[in-house]
Order: structure tokens, then C-alpha cells, then sequence
């Protein structure tokens, strides 16, 4: 199926030459192209890996100008961002871009996340692709929580000053390892520095990671609205032009959404205490984190015992690691998983309903929902993953891919996939 | 994909009710409505020439505006020969000179607005201990913040009875625990407005919060300019991406 275009494109003396003695253009057409063969029944929900993509090149290359601009000292920080917000051509442009892609990016990924969460994505045999991706959350949320710090508004400082006071919580070095982390006694200018060098080195990891992501991605190809392996070529199609043009659209609706945002409601996700200069001696009435970060919140809120709150809140993210072995059911897609598709989105509200209580201070109701959301949180996956996989009776999974497609009219194409069933 | 779009709107729904922080607004604040509100909305031009007379003649007293500099008003209207004289009104100080000493000379375009007080001690010393904010972002600083400054500013008045008023605060209905330390600012007539305007409170409050949003934000005109383009694109742009994806995708299936 290796489309006549791309055969042209290789008749080129030039391309010719460079693919004689870098064979890029080739890997380029086996990684994204032609040559790379996707399920053909990929729905829209499979846009967002792209669209995280994205998002990451244009927080790289948006964050790229404004560190030309920017002044990482606490005395300079915050003038600096206004700056290049009022002085700088289209710094207010490239500042807004940045803000709202940094919401806007993990919009992209948690659907992403969701969706693996929901189609089984993260079950034999891609456990390592989903650690991987684990570890770009892991990333992207320290990037995120750094950057946030740079602009030096109120937030900024007093958001850094609970949560790198966190750590403190560890037995016996706790303390120490805070002022390590600070390079003093208090959120001050070392600490701004170190955010700042950390702020321009992580996306580059990122990258890094984001390319062993995409390897593991290859090594057995995207998983499927219905969770069943390709069988042979009548399954597949080329990843260009079909999904090229799937995901450009994609990325242009995603952009009407994401710059309706930036040019008609830039601090629709923003703090207004972040336009006021930090200061150490005044602490605002309720420090509250960007909302990507609200369920973690909630979650750390939610024990009484800071130790482990603060366990339980890394342990929300680290038990996606494990997630491959405490969903014990063999049926990866939640088509065909009655039980478990209620419980899937009786998940979803809860993780919203844990973002709502982190946007509320610890009073009342909000603690007693805020508890019930982070008992049911580990309990999804603890005991009702491993309990589902056992109890629950799947419906019947269809053949093939081609198969619910075509309807059943070519019997000999889905006997032959058959017969290449591993599982 | 009709599936996707509904449960996105869903849980964009939901999480904007989720994302709602806690207010602690006692009153509802009064909002006269704003020229600059809504996707296509400008800043009154009028208004804005007027809000700057506001502040400069009874805010720039006490408040700072450090982000602003003279050279911004020719945004606002003045021209240049304007600029360079509400520039040359204030005597800044510069310096040093060859001969190693600070000197003083009238302002010019390129200084920033020229602040009340040397530093915030002597802001604090002049005003019974409490530090008048810098105005600069001022708008984008409050929740709500166009309503809220026009709100503080028309929101003076006598404490209800039992209402028990620390010494030196005066009562304002929209502050935050009703005690601020700023004394009523503006009233009927504080200014007289050279374009006949009358200049009740609640026109030179309108007028003066005109001036500080555009302050706070003072590319959002062209920012809108730029986004409604920017918008009409890419709305052709994913017209085409979608005809082009169901001609590609054709034969699949």
C-alpha cells in the first residue's frame, strides 16, 4: 500500500544522494509516513498524541523567544515578563502562547492518558511505551511547576514555597533536602535560577523520552478502538496520507479551541495574585495551583498526615506503572468490557471531582468529598482493576478488524487472520 | 467524532465548574459594562484621555504606576508635542555627570511615570502605615478586576451601625472585611474634564478604570485584532484540512 507519491519523491537525484549516505528521508517515511502501517479504525480520540506533539514544539519554541527576553533574578523576574509583554513585538503574543499551551498541553495529554486508560492501551505488549509515557507526565509536570515559578508573581512564589516544602516531610532529612532544593533557607533568587536552568532543560528530556515513546509505539503499533491486534495488511493502512491529513485537521480545530483561548481569554486559566510581584511577607488569602495540578492537591489535602499525603499523591501518578498488572482482564478495548466501561467513567468524574475539591479550601464538605474522591481514586485501581478482570464477562470480541467493518462479506480474509491469532 | 465532541463538551463543562476557585465576595460588585468587555471590545478613546486625567490630578498622589512610561500615552491619543509635555512636568532625577553628581531635570518620553514616594517606606510613612499598590496591572491583579476597582471606588460610605471601624480606616462596601486605609478618593467634581463630561463619581471612576485596564493590558486591541484573523484562518484552514481528509479517507472502510 506504499503510496506512488513517496516512490516519486525517492526518484530525486538530490534526496537520491542524502538517502545513499543518510538514509533519513527512509526513516522519516517508516516512522511517520507511508511506510509506517497504522489499524485503519483509529477514531479521533487518537489524535491527541499528535496534538501533545505539538504542543511540545510550540512551548519549545515559544519558550526559546522569551528566554531572550526574560531575566531570571528575582529583583528583574517580574518587570521583565511586563517587559515583554508591553515592549517586545509580539511578546505579548509569545508570553500568552506559552501561558495558556503550558494548560493547553496537558489538556492534550490527559485525554491522551484517558483515552489509553479507556481503550486498554497500556496491556500486553506496550507496558513499557505507557511507562514511558508515565515518565513524560512525571517531566512535564516538574517543567510545568518550574515554569510557573518564572514569572514571579505572588503565585509563583508562594506555590514554589509549598510545594518544594513538601520534601520536608521526609523522615529525618527532610529539612535538609529543602534547603538544598531552595539553595538557601527560603524560596529566593538561587532558587529562581535553578528553576529556571532546570525549566530550559527539561522540555529537551522530554523530547528525549517523547522519541523512546514513539520507538516503543513502532515496535508493535498503535493499539485500537477495539483493542484487537492487526491481522494482516486488510486491517492497516499507511500512517501518510491517512493519518497525516486525520491529525492536521485535527491539530486545526485543536488550534481554533487553544488560540480562541489565547487571544480572547489569555488569564481565563491564569491566578490575577500572579500580577502582583512576589512578596515573602505577604501570603495570599488561598494558594491554589494551576488546575492541571487541583487532583494532586486534593489528594495531598485529603490526609491528615503530611508524610502521607505527600506518598499519596506521588503514588497516584507512580501506580500507573503498575496499572499493566492490576488490570487482570485480557480484553484491552472497554467496547467489550461492560462492567468496566461504567467504572471507567464513574473514574473520570472522580478525578474531576478531586480537581474540583483542590480548587476549594480544605473546609467542610470539601474535605469529606475531597476524602471519599481520593479513597475511590486507589481503590479503582487496587482492588476493582484486579476484582474486573476476574469477575467481569466480556462480550464476544469480533475476529478482526476488517471484519465489524465489512460486515462479515469476505469470510476468507477473516479465516486467515484467524489463524494468525497469538492470543 | 460526535461521540468525542459531546464528551468533551461534558468535561469541559464540568471542569469549568470544577476550576471555579472559591470567592469570597460578600457584595456583588456593580458593573457599569465596559467598552473594552466582549471579543470585539476597544477601549473608549474618550474615556481613556479622561481616566488618565484622573489619575494623574488625584491618584498619582499616593499610587505608582512603574510599568508605564510617558512615551505609552502617545497610545492613548496624545501626540507627540503633548507627550513631551506632560513629560517635562516632572522633575526626575539623573545622573551622574561628569563631575560625579545626581542632578535633576524634567522628565522626557522615554522615563517611567514618576512615583509618589522614593520607596515603600516612604509610602508607608506618608500613609498611616499602609502602602498604596502600584496601578500598573492593577486590573489583572483583582478577580474581576475592571468591577472591582470601579466598585472600591464608588463603594465609600458611612459604616452601618454596630460596624465597629479601626482608627484611621474608612468603610468601603466592596473591600475585602469593608476597612481600607484609603480615604474616599474621588467625588462629584474632584476633576473638571476639558471635553464638557460631567464629572459626577461614577463617570470619573468609569473613566479612570477605562484608563487602568488599557494600563494593564495595553496590546488587548491588537491582541483581539490580530486573534480575529488569526481565528477566520484557521476556521478556512480546518474547512479544507476536513474536505481533504474525507477525500483521502474515501476508499477506506
Amino acid at each position: 500500500m506504499a503510496s506512488s507519491s513517496s516512490g516519486k519523491f525517492f526518484q530525486n537525484p538530490v534526496v537520491k544522494w542524502i538517502e545513499y549516505r543518510l538514509p533519513v528521508f527512509s526513516f522519516i517515511d517508516h516512522s511517520l509516513g507511508s511506510n509506517y502501517p497504522a489499524p485503519k479504525n483509529l477514531s479521533y480520540w487518537w489524535n491527541f498524541g499528535s496534538l501533545a506533539g505539538a504542543m511540545l514544539t510550540i512551548m519549545i519554541v515559544s519558550g526559546i523567544f522569551l528566554a531572550m527576553n526574560y531575566q531570571p533574578n528575582a529583583a528583574l523576574a517580574f518587570d521583565s515578563v511586563e517587559r515583554i509583554m508591553r515592549d517586545v513585538d509580539y511578546g505579548w503574543l509569545m508570553r500568552y502562547v506559552h501561558m495558556n499551551g503550558a494548560s493547553f498541553f496537558f489538556i492534550a495529554v490527559y485525554i491522551h492518558v484517558f483515552r489509553g486508560l479507556y481503550y486498554g492501551s497500556y496491556k500486553y505488549p506496550r507496558e513499557v511505551l505507557w511507562w514511558l509515557g508515565v515518565a513524560i507526565l512525571l517531566l512535564m509536570m516538574a517543567t510545568a511547576f518550574m515554569g510557573y515559578v518564572l514569572p514571579w508573581g505572588q503565585m509563583s512564589f508562594w506555590g514554589a514555597t509549598v510545594i518544594t516544602n513538601l520534601f520536608s516531610a521526609i523522615p529525618l532529612v527532610g529539612d535538609t533536602i529543602v534547603t538544598w532544593l531552595w539553595g538557601g533557607f527560603a524560596v529566593a533568587n538561587p532558587t529562581l535560577n535553578r528553576f529556571y536552568a532546570l525549566h530550559y532543560l527539561l522540555p529537551f528530556v522530554i523530547v528525549g523520552v517523547v522519541v523512546l515513546h514513539i520507538w516503543a509505539l513502532h515496535i508493535h503499533g498503535s493499539n485500537n478502538p477495539l483493542g484487537i491486534d492487526t491481522k494482516g495488511p486488510q486491517d492497516k493502512i499507511p500512517f501518510h496520507p491517512y493519518y497525516t491529513v486525520k491529525d492536521a485537521f485535527g491539530l486545526a480545530v485543536f488550534m481554533i479551541v487553544y488560540l480562541g483561548f489565547v487571544f480572547f481569554a489569555p488569564n481565563f486559566f491564569g491566578d490575577p495574585n500572579n500580577y502582583i510581584q512576589a512578596n515573602p511577607l505577604q501570603t495570599p488569602p488561598d494558594i491554589v495551583p494551576e488546575w492541571y495540578f487541583l487532583p494532586y492537591y486534593a489528594i495531598l489535602r485529603s490526609i491528615p498526615n503530611k508524610l502521607a499525603g505527600v506518598i499519596a499523591m506521588f503514588s497516584s501518578i507512580l501506580i500507573l506503572l503498575i496499572l499493566p498488572w492490576l488490570d487482570t482482564s485480557r480484553v484491552r478495548s472497554g467496547r467489550f468490557r461492560p462492567v468496566f466501561r461504567v467504572f471507567f467513567w464513574i473514574f473520570v468524574l472522580d478525578a474531576l471531582l478531586l480537581g474540583f475539591c483542590g480548587a476549594h479550601p480544605p473546609e467542610g464538605w470539601y474535605i469529606v468529598l475531597g476524602r471519599v474522591a481520593t479513597i475511590w481514586y486507589f481503590f479503582h485501581f487496587i482492588l476493582l482493576l484486579p476484582l474486573l478482570g476476574w469477575f467481569e464477562r466480556p462480550l464476544p470480541l469480533p475476529t478482526s478488524i476488517s471484519e465489524p467493518v465489512l460486515g462479515g462479506g469476505r469470510a476468507p480474509a477473516g479465516a486467515a487472520a484467524r489463524s494468525m491469532e497469538k492470543r | 467524532m460526535r461521540k468525542l465532541v459531546v464528551t468533551l463538551a461534558a468535561s469541559a463543562a464540568l471542569l469549568s465548574i470544577a476550576a471555579a476557585p472559591a470567592r469570597a465576595q460578600e457584595e456583588k460588585l456593580p458593573s457599569p459594562g465596559w467598552s473594552f468587555d466582549g471579543p470585539f471590545g476597544t477601549f473608549d478613546p474618550a474615556a481613556r484621555q479622561r481616566g488618565f486625567q484622573v489619575y494623574k490630578e488625584v491618584c498619582s498622589a499616593c499610587h505608582s504606576m512603574n510599568l508605564l512610561h510617558y512615551r505609552d500615552l502617545e497610545d492613548i491619543g496624545f501626540n507627540e508635542d503633548q507627550v513631551k509635555a506632560i513629560a517635562a512636568g516632572v522633575q526626575v532625577q539623573d545622573g551622574p555627570n561628569d563631575n560625579g553628581d545626581m542632578f535633576q531635570r524634567p522628565g522626557r518620553p522615554y522615563d517611567a511615570f514618576k512615583p509618589p514616594f522614593a520607596n515603600d517606606q516612604a509610602a508607608r510613612a506618608s500613609n498611616n502605615g499602609a502602602l498604596p499598590p502600584d496601578l500598573s496591572l492593577i486590573v489583572k491583579a483583582r478577580e474581576d478586576g475592571d468591577d472591582y476597582v470601579y466598585g472600591i471606588l464608588t463603594g465609600f460610605s458611612d459604616p452601618p451601625a454596630g460596624f465597629k471601624l479601626m482608627d484611621g480606616m474608612n468603610y468601603n462596601k466592596y473591600f475585602p472585611g469593608h476597612q481600607i486605609a484609603m480615604p474616599q478618593p474621588l467625588t462629584a467634581d474632584r476633576v473638571t474634564y476639558a471635553d464638557g463630561t460631567k464629572a459626577t463619581l461614577e463617570q470619573e471612576a468609569h473613566d479612570v478604570v477605562t484608563f487602568l485596564a488599557w494600563a494593564a493590558e495595553p496590546k488587548m486591541e491588537m491582541r483581539k485584532r490580530v486573534g480575529t484573523k488569526v481565528l477566520i484562518f484557521l476556521l478556512g484552514l480546518s474547512g479544507l484540512l476536513y474536505a481533504v481528509k474525507r477525500k483521502v479517507w474515501r476508499d477506506v472502510h
